[in-house]
């Protein structure tokens, strides 16, 4: 046995130096446990500052004896690379482990240990722990806003619906392949249209949209057998002499109400609310603002100067002002801008400032992966013959959209985070919903629970988002 | 001029249907103003206010007029963006280099807390903080003394106020040693230029701004004294701290929530920024001899903060303009003060949301086309 120099941990002592080490960072990490776990101070009889360093001080000898490079036992080679490599990274890696012990107890007492469950009244909540109670009593509030409770299967068979049509793509056999694209973008939206007009409205709130809807489907749809040359001039003019067509001279108004269910009772907006308002608002606001960012984007690239300045002005303004300034604008400056007798409902003004403002900025992302392409994809294309729509739906814009995937994908999760921001045309979704019922005089004191509850909710959301995005960025990955 | 029909048209097209829009909302907007008896007109700007603001950097009251209450808004906006950059650049600067430590936990624990913050709306944030942890404070009799000034309450934050004595030499001191540091760097740079000698530049900065305002304290004859926050009893149950500053838990909560959760976007861009430095970079400055401190100071930094820079400032003006959501917890900034309240008493729809949008978007257009210029001057010259 060679000399032991205890300021120099080396490789001929490594039997001893292993076990003290061990044995330290064991002690230092049991009075941590014990001290959170069953308040029991293992080193009371020290001095109180003493006592509060000590852990540190234990486990910081105990990492730097085991800390000896190439000592052939992989498990510890492992763990020094990992975890031990240098004094600062030792105390830095002790301090989280102790703040992790630490936070343990208190956080599993609040939410499981001491947290009431069962019950449907305030007086259950006697406990320190956290009143779920709250939450299951004000369950369908927050799912559902002020929605009757009678009718609230038509929210559900309507998502579940929707949520089935929506996972068509994923067993579509080959021979349908080609088409779910015109199905995503054409029929699905419409088939979600309907369901929330005729379903969850259950009446006349939707009037002037609709027609707009309809009007841009059936142009859309006629725009596939339009030459390429005429299709910018038809799309200028034709949806919208549509929508007046269908407005003042069809009548569709006699057609529609026809069309209403029977039985069901017209639910007005300003009673929609909760997570699925959250929900209608993202996927209208999604289907909307991609079409919109996708024609700002090329008109910014645009040859004719007049189109690129007023691409870019759209774009600068709705990227310069805050969400909720826009929001205030379509709640109180936009109505002064229509002719009198002409009313959008506050939902639909709510959906298309939001639109507006975030297809400014799929315009910017779109913008970046156009720019991104280089110049031979489009002189190729051109020497092919390809004129400029043939051009960009056939070689630019499917390379330049999957390699944008991530940055829409971050402005769809903005879009979703933004939601809440609607309490300001007076929507309550859930969070608005939360601050309803905080302020309920026979559910007072229970506000932590309630965003804790909406901060899961939304973090489960959009870390599946995230992650999602993540996957469809792998799977579309190509190499260039 | 090669003027040909197919490109005039569709540009025409354009320009017409827009001009047709805004026609269309100008000419509703003046039907209905007319219909409503309301006059179009800036001229309320100077107009007596008549209500009050909860907390202003500068000294307002209902007397004065809208545009001073403008001005409050727009401090408040400003003041709270300003502490928000600050602490956000801090934690994101830390968080984002955590995350490239070869230290397990420490990389572990920066991920959780980017993917955390990141995947929670701020609104949402902003209410947690200020309805349900702030609201947690002991009340002002209750509160124990951090350091034994400051005071963490139900009611806010109080901390002590400084008291200067002759503030503008103290102030000129601290000019006189800015001035002459840059002077000592221009300096070193030529000597070192012209006869590759090295002045430690650093330590004679740091020199420089201590001694410069300490000699202002001892000869120049500034004083500074504290005054810290006392408790005062206003009625049996009813206690107030009076004297120091005291910052309302509204300001707390928006600027905790708004660092937090831009910290967690910029530690995701200095993360990008410093692993956007090739490898081979690194390898190449070793191998001529540059000490680790050096090949981040000289090598990986500067092209580092070439790719930081520009993402940086994007979220430097997202929380600027987040900083709006303050309306939602009444901090009286720019939207609550002036698109809230003055709007309410006023009822110049149009003229006040077209003031606060206008704003909002000269700060950010003179910010990015600032972002431009400065992107021109730092990018690489490829020949």
């Amino acid at each position: 046995m060679s000399k032991i120099n205890f300021l120099k941990p080396d490789r001929a002592n490594l039997n001893t130096f292993l076990y003290l080490g061990s044995f330290l960072f064991l002690i230092s990490f049991l009075d941590v446990f014990f001290n959170s776990f069953f308040n029991l101070n293992l080193t009371g009889f020290l001095p109180n500052f003493l006592s509060f360093v000590l852990p540190l001080v234990l486990g910081f000898i105990g990492l730097y004896f085991i800390r000896i490079e190439y000592s052939g036992i992989k498990r510890l080679d492992l763990l020094n690379k990992h975890i031990n490599t240098n004094n600062f990274n030792a105390v830095l890696s002790l301090l989280i482990i102790f703040i992790i012990i630490k936070s343990i107890p208190p956080i599993l007492s609040w939410f499981v240990v001491d947290a009431s469950f069962a019950g449907d009244s305030k007086d259950v909540c006697t406990g320190t722990g956290a009143c779920w109670t709250y939450i299951k009593v004000w369950m369908r509030r927050f799912m559902y806003g002020m929605y009757p409770n009678a009718e609230q299967w038509r929210i559900n068979l309507s998502f579940i619906s929707l949520v089935l049509l929506g996972s068509v793509g994923y067993f579509a056999t080959d021979k349908f392949k080609k088409y779910l694209t015109l199905y995503y973008v054409v029929i699905y939206p419409l088939i979600a249209f309907l369901f929330i007009f005729f379903f969850i409205s259950g009446g006349p709130v939707f009037f002037d949209f609709s027609y707009g809807i309809i009007a841009a489907i059936l142009s859309i749809i006629i725009g596939f057998f339009i030459p390429g040359r005429f299709k910018f001039y038809y799309f200028l003019i034709v949806p919208l002499t549509l929508y007046i067509i269908l407005k003042y001279f069809l009548f569709f108004e006699e057609y529609i109400e026809l069309g209403k269910l029977d039985g069901l009772n017209w639910v007005e907006t300003g009673a929609w609310g909760g997570l699925s308002l959250t929900f209608i608002i993202s996927f209208f606001c999604l289907i909307f603002c991609f079409p919109i960012g996708m024609a700002f984007a090329l008109g910014r690239r645009s040859g004719f100067p007049l189109i690129r300045y007023i691409s870019v002005g759209f774009i600068e303004f709705w990227r310069g002002v805050p969400l909720i300034t826009v929001l205030f604008m379509s709640a109180v400056m936009f109505p002064m801008f229509l002719p009198e007798d002409f009313f959008i409902d506050k939902l639909v003004r709510a959906i298309i400032a939001i639109s507006l403002f975030e297809a400014a900025y799929v315009a910017e992302v779109i913008r970046g992966g156009l720019q991104a392409l280089p110049r031979g994809q489009y002189e190729a294309a051109k020497s092919l013959g390809m004129g400029y729509w043939k051009m960009h739906i056939f070689v630019i814009l499917p390379q330049a959209l999957k390699l944008v995937i991530p940055g829409i994908a971050n402005t769809f999760l903005a879009l979703v985070k933004d939601t809440p921001l609607i309490f300001v045309v007076g929507l309550l979704e859930i969070v608005g919903m939360l601050n309803l019922a905080k302020t309920n005089p026979e559910w007072l004191g229970f506000a932590m629970e309630g965003y804790v509850f909406a901060a899961i909710i939304f973090w489960i959301i959009c870390y599946a988002m995230s992650k999602y995005s993540y996957n469809l960025e792998q799977k579309y990955k190509t190499d260039r | 001029m090669n003027l040909k029909l197919k490109d005039i048209v569709p540009q025409l097209i354009t320009v017409i249907a827009v001009v047709l829009i805004f026609g269309f909302f100008t000419y509703n907007a003046q039907i209905n103003m007319e219909n409503r008896g309301i006059d179009f007109g800036y001229g309320f700007l100077s107009q007596e206010s008549s209500f009050d603001v909860q907390f202003s950097l500068i000294e307002y009251d209902g007397s004065h007029s809208y545009f001073r209450a403008y001005l409050v808004g727009l401090l408040n906006t400003i003041l709270v963006s300003v502490i928000g950059i600050i602490i956000a650049t801090i934690l994101g600067v830390i968080v984002g280099v955590a995350r490239l430590s070869p230290n397990y936990l420490i990389n572990k624990f920066a991920a959780f807390y980017v993917e955390f913050f990141r995947n929670i709306p701020l609104l949402l944030q902003i209410f947690f903080w200020y309805f349900a942890a702030l609201r947690a404070l002991p009340l002002p009799q209750d509160a124990e003394a951090i350091f034994g000034v400051f005071f963490l309450t139900i009611k806010g934050l109080y901390v002590p106020a400084f008291i200067w004595q002759n503030f503008s030499i103290f102030f000129y001191s601290l000019v006189a040693a800015v001035i002459a540091i840059i002077v000592i760097r221009i300096h070193a740079k030529k000597v070192q230029e012209n006869q590759g000698k090295q002045i430690p530049v650093f330590f004679i900065s740091l020199g420089l701004i201590f001694i410069l305002p300490l000699l202002s304290f001892l000869i120049g004859g500034v004083k500074l004294s504290f005054e810290v926050p006392v408790l005062k009893q206003l009625a049996t149950t009813s206690f107030i701290y009076e004297g120091g500053v005291s910052l309302p838990p509204e300001l707390i909560a928006l600027t905790l929530s708004l660092s937090l959760y831009t910290a967690t976007f910029i530690a995701e861009c200095v993360r990008a920024g410093i692993q956007g430095v090739g490898k081979g970079q690194k390898e190449a400055a070793a191998s001529i001899g540059l000490t680790p401190n050096q090949v981040l100071k000289l090598v990986i930094m500067p092209q580092a903060l070439r790719i930081i820079i520009p993402p940086t400032t994007n979220q430097y003006l997202n929380l600027t303009k987040n900083s709006s959501l303050a309306a939602a917890i009444a901090y009286p900034d720019l939207v609550l003060v002036f698109a809230g309240t003055a709007l309410m008493q006023t009822g110049k729809a149009i003229e006040i949301v077209s003031i606060t949008m206008f704003t909002y978007l000269t700060l950010s257009i003179s910010i990015s086309i600032l972002m431009n210029w400065y992107n021109k001057r730092i990018a690489i010259q490829e020949k």
